[in-house]
């Protein structure tokens, strides 16, 4: 019997799971995660999930007994410790080794790390798996004062849920505006309009350079001299794609595990998907690397179908989103390049689109509380040609889902 | 718990019991209705967990909201006057015995 071994259970790493078996196979499928947990949502971590609105059994995709039932066996709690791809056998760090005739990688991404004096501090937390967020969820509760370094997805969450628990909070962002490597300077005005009426205070161009520690508080100490002082720290500093066991065993890395519109690594017998690949989509000239539920469940479907020998090129519109306190942000597309903008609605309303253009060709959109017209932006973009008239895109009087 | 009762369209019927409070997208998922996406997580913000409601129990859903209301006209199957997001309807006890269709598709 053929056996398939998924390395990551993550979204990336179920979604290749079940994919198989919706696609017929029926050899072995082994999932192997290093986190205790059956797979779960990350989404809501810096979400409901840090308000203590739901508990962790409710983040899982699938309950306990649907994995034997699709027959996928799961190793969990154990990191990997080497791959052998000449021999095809995972070795596990508790000593076991598992023999694959294929392999999917869907390690994902790790938090990037403070490296100032003083971020060693266990006040200074990070966000990114289960572990963290009930770390975070504990420490939120007893803390008056929270320092954010950060203006990215994660550390504008945070504040807003730290807001919402009644914390007084500082963000600290080494650009000149929040979430500026991926929206429009409006988009980034307006959120950090939000959060400041909200009474977060938001510090733009501020390098962070060391956190003083003391037992009753930290100090975050600023290049320019600043200082911000909190009971806890949380870094939203990005994340690093988990390469390195792919990159020790040989296969071809570059920001990422670099694989090509099928999900295929260097090697023929394995494929790797979600935020760990630097990959091929053929919407896009570039390879890229992308953080985002939807890669890793859209790109685990591919590699599926590549294990499987039915191989079907990725090529999907990327989408992401973000909530703060009522707002949803939603984008589609990538924004990269842009030289024209369209605003549909009003930012000072609370409801607003904008609409990014390339060579008079629509390529990105994001949606602030109007989830129809995001809806929609994924359609308009994905369709080739992708000229739609500025004009009409920027009338509110016109319902955005005649157009299409 | 409220039991739901999920109808396929191919008429297959599958029994459901919810907890109180979840809502009937993460019901569904959670007892392996694939019929039901939820890319999104539960958000209102995707319409891949489009339903239709048997209309004799429509009047015990929560209103919809507006951002509802108009996502519902994004389904991958066109909506109908008993559709709703599933993720916007939280089980409760008057819910028990609820019949739920599904639509052929969500993308």
């Amino acid at each position: 019997m053929k056996r398939f071994i998924i390395v990551g259970a993550g979204q990336a790493g179920l979604q290749v799971a079940e994919s198989l078996r919706r696609g017929g196979f029926d050899g072995e499928v082994l999932l192997v995660g290093e986190e205790a947990s059956l797979p779960y949502q990350r989404p809501p971590l810096s979400k409901k999930y840090l308000l203590g609105e739901v508990e962790a059994p409710r983040l899982l995709f699938r309950p306990a007994d649907h994995y034997a039932k699709l027959g996928i066996a799961c190793h969990l709690g154990v990191p990997v410790a080497k791959l052998d791809k000449e021999n095809r056998i995972v070795y596990l760090a508790d000593g076991a080794e598992l023999c694959y005739d294929r392999l999917a990688l869907t390690t994902g991404a790790r938090v990037r790390e403070l490296t100032v004096p003083g971020a060693g501090d266990p006040r200074v937390c990070y966000l990114r798996g289960l572990n963290d967020a009930e770390n975070l969820r504990v420490r939120l509760s007893q803390a008056r004062r929270v320092a954010i370094i950060g203006g990215g997805f994660i550390g504008l969450e945070v504040a807003a849920i730290a807001r919402g628990l009644g914390c007084e909070v500082a963000v600290l962002e080494t650009q000149s505006r929040v979430l500026q490597r991926v929206v429009a300077p409006v988009v980034s005005d307006f959120f950090a309009r939000i959060h400041r009426e909200r009474g977060v205070n938001i510090q733009l161009a501020q390098q962070v350079s060391a956190i003083d520690a003391t037992p009753d508080a930290l100090t975050i100490i600023t290049a320019d001299g600043s200082s911000v002082v909190a009971d806890l720290i949380v870094a939203g500093i990005g994340v690093l794609p988990n390469i390195e066991l792919a990159r020790a065993s040989g296969l071809l890395c570059d920001g990422g595990i670099v694989v090509d519109e099928f999900a295929r690594t260097s090697d023929p017998s394995i494929v790797s998907a979600g935020d760990c690949t630097m990959h091929r989509n053929l919407l896009y000239p570039r390879p890229h690397r992308i953080e985002s539920v939807q890669n890793a469940v859209d790109q685990a479907k591919v590699a599926a179908g590549t294990l499987l020998d039915h191989p079907v090129a990725y090529a999907q519109v990327p989408w992401f989103w973000s909530d703060q306190y009522d707002f949803k942000l939603q984008m589609t597309g990538i924004s990269t390049g842009y030289d024209e903008l369209v605003l549909r609605g009003e930012p000072e309303k609370g409801a607003f689109s904008v609409f990014y253009y390339a060579d008079e060709r629509l390529i990105a959109a994001d949606s602030i509380n109007r989830p129809a017209e995001h809806m929609v932006s994924r359609k308009l973009i994905a369709t080739p040609g992708g000229c739609y008239p500025k004009a009409q895109l920027a009338d509110t009087a016109i319902d955005l889902k005649t157009i299409f | 718990m409220p039991k739901v009762i999920f109808v396929a369209s191919d008429q297959t019927r599958r029994e459901i019991e919810i907890s109180g409070g979840w809502s009937l997208m993460e019901g569904a998922v959670q007892n392996d209705v694939t019929e039901i996406v939820a890319e999104c997580g539960g958000g209102c913000a995707c319409a891949t967990c489009h339903v239709f409601i048997e209309p004799a129990w429509l009047d015990k859903l929560p209103e919809q909201t507006p951002s509802e209301k108009d996502l519902l006209d994004c389904t991958a199957v066109p909506r109908q006057s008993n559709s709703r997001l599933s993720c916007q309807i939280k089980l409760t006890p008057e819910m028990d015995g609820m019949v739920v269709h599904l639509p052929q598709r969500q993308t």
